[in-house]
């Protein structure tokens, strides 16, 4: 198994400054915007974006939910074991509301078209967003594509992305992994 | 990832702790669920659940219906009185026939202990136990100690009386076994004639007077008088039953703490516990049948899990 660097902690600062530019070019003031951080590794990215929204670019009161879309799947019992279910967090409707969906890794595209479903349990929003770290090319099974992306990666299948933390693993850095 | 160590949900005595855990975070999850706009999520779009009840349940029956439709499965609901069982057939031959109809998963109450295993063994489908009998009732247990979970924080350490009717109680068979298991410590209490002979043997203490119960307690599920059971007089009158072990708001006020109170339903007002104790706020009795869907959702979400 071999590892190489794909960005390093101040590649991913730079990146998190040209998202939250990009959001706020189409959102201004996010007053009828909600950021939605799909559980489980999505969590982190969002609120990441959050902070320099409005630590950066002085935007208060952003709305900010987590989504699991384990129920949702399209892939239960196909797998070896059952799906673990994450904490969703939306105290909110999201009706009329745009709404911005955020996530590590864009890869077969199965779990955006599964938050797709999701989310409509908490109203009709009038548009919906992905805005991803990581964008797999070449790899989606279904026509779903991000509307703002980080870093875009031809990673083939033997080869898995992983992104790290600094809340959760201690510093920021984004990997490419193969398996041999 | 975790999954149940078992295929079917026969009883408490057949699991172990690590699935009482699994389940009640599942169900955390699926209580999240049904409190949303829409309260639906579509899991089990590919699984149809028999209920086959040949008892009578309305609260059972319903909790599970509306479990099995949150998950979005295919349900279909059979009564014993209006079958062929009525015409002679037998157990196997009924469950058969309905599982030729390509079910996935049959959830059953039956008069008889055992029954829930013995179709476990010989049918061709992913049983969970509805009550069988004076055995057990496992999903009542689970909901129950969910319920505790969720009033004081954790079931270790907790003093749980069950008052009523042990003799002929699945409810409180299964409870005992889901409560020791998390490491609470039980007692009963009740008419000598409606405690089983050798109870102490489940590792449970006998308390015959209802106040010193009540006194020891953290937590006190009141079953029901089940007339429909009792085929001899096993106490002189409802009234005298009432005197010695029906829970009265005054005799909950005399004590210097708050018992937290739990009924299985349906209450006999008046019998078992008093109206103004059923509606105050020490009780959790609507609280259990809302946790219900949710642990029901979760037992029947990992069982359909395992389903190949």
């Amino acid at each position: 198994m071999s590892q190489k660097v794909l960005l390093t902690a101040k590649e991913v600062n730079i990146i998190l400054h040209r998202l939250a530019c990009q959001l706020i070019e189409n959102h201004l003031d996010f007053s009828n915007t909600i950021l939605i951080g799909l559980q489980p590794r999505g969590k982190f990215l969002a609120e990441r974006i959050k902070q320099v929204l409005e630590n950066e670019y002085q935007i208060k009161e952003i709305q900010l939910g987590f989504l699991d879309i384990t129920f949702f799947r399209d892939d239960f019992r196909r797998g070896e074991k059952p799906l673990e279910a994450n904490k969703t967090q939306i105290d909110f409707l999201v009706e009329d509301k745009k709404v911005v969906f955020i996530d590590d890794v864009l890869f077969t595209g199965r779990s955006i078209n599964a938050a797709l479903t999701a989310i409509q349990s908490f109203g009709r929003p009038s548009e919906v967003e992905l805005l991803v770290l990581i964008d797999r090319r070449f790899s989606r099974h279904l026509p779903i594509q991000p509307d703002y992306r980080g870093r875009q990666v031809d990673a083939i299948n033997n080869e898995k992305v992983i992104v790290k933390w600094k809340e959760n693993e201690g510093e920021d850095l984004v990997l490419i992994e193969t398996k041999n | 990832m975790k999954e149940l160590s078992v295929n079917h949900l026969i009883g408490i005595k057949y699991i172990q702790k690590s699935d009482i855990d699994l389940i009640f975070e599942t169900a955390d999850h699926f209580k999240e669920v049904i409190n949303r706009p829409i309260k639906k999520v579509p899991s089990l779009r590919d699984i149809t659940i028999a209920n086959v009840f040949f008892e009578n349940s309305t609260r059972t029956k319903l909790s599970f219906e509306l479990a099995q439709k949150r998950l979005s499965a295919d349900v279909i609901s059979f009564s014993a009185a209006q079958s062929s069982v009525k015409k002679g057939e037998t157990l196997i031959d009924t469950v058969n026939n309905i599982l030729s109809m390509k079910v996935d998963m049959v959830v059953m109450r039956h008069a008889n202990p055992g029954a829930a295993h013995f179709l476990s063994q010989n049918v061709k489908a992913s049983i969970i136990n509805a009550g069988d009998g004076a055995h057990e009732h496992p999903t009542q247990a689970l909901l129950d100690s969910y319920t505790i979970r969720e009033s004081l924080g954790d079931v270790a350490g907790k003093k749980v009386v069950i008052v009523g009717d042990i003799l002929h109680s699945r409810v409180a068979l299964s409870n005992i076994f889901a409560l020791q298991m998390q490491g609470a410590e039980v007692r009963v209490c009740g008419p000598k004639t409606l405690l089983p002979k050798h109870i102490e043997s489940l590792g449970v203490k006998v308390e015959s007077n209802l106040r010193k119960a009540l006194e020891w307690a953290d937590v006190a599920n009141m079953l029901r008088v089940q007339n429909e059971r009792l085929d001899v007089n096993y106490f002189p009158s409802t009234r005298e039953y009432t005197q010695q072990y029906g829970v009265t708001k005054e005799l909950l006020d005399s004590l210097d703490k708050e018992v937290v109170i739990m009924h299985p339903g349906p209450i006999n007002r008046g019998v078992e516990i008093t109206s103004d104790v059923a509606d105050s706020k020490q009780s959790v009795i609507l609280n259990q049948v809302e946790n219900g869907v949710a642990v029901r959702m979760a037992v029947t979400y990992l069982l359909a899990s395992k389903i190949k």
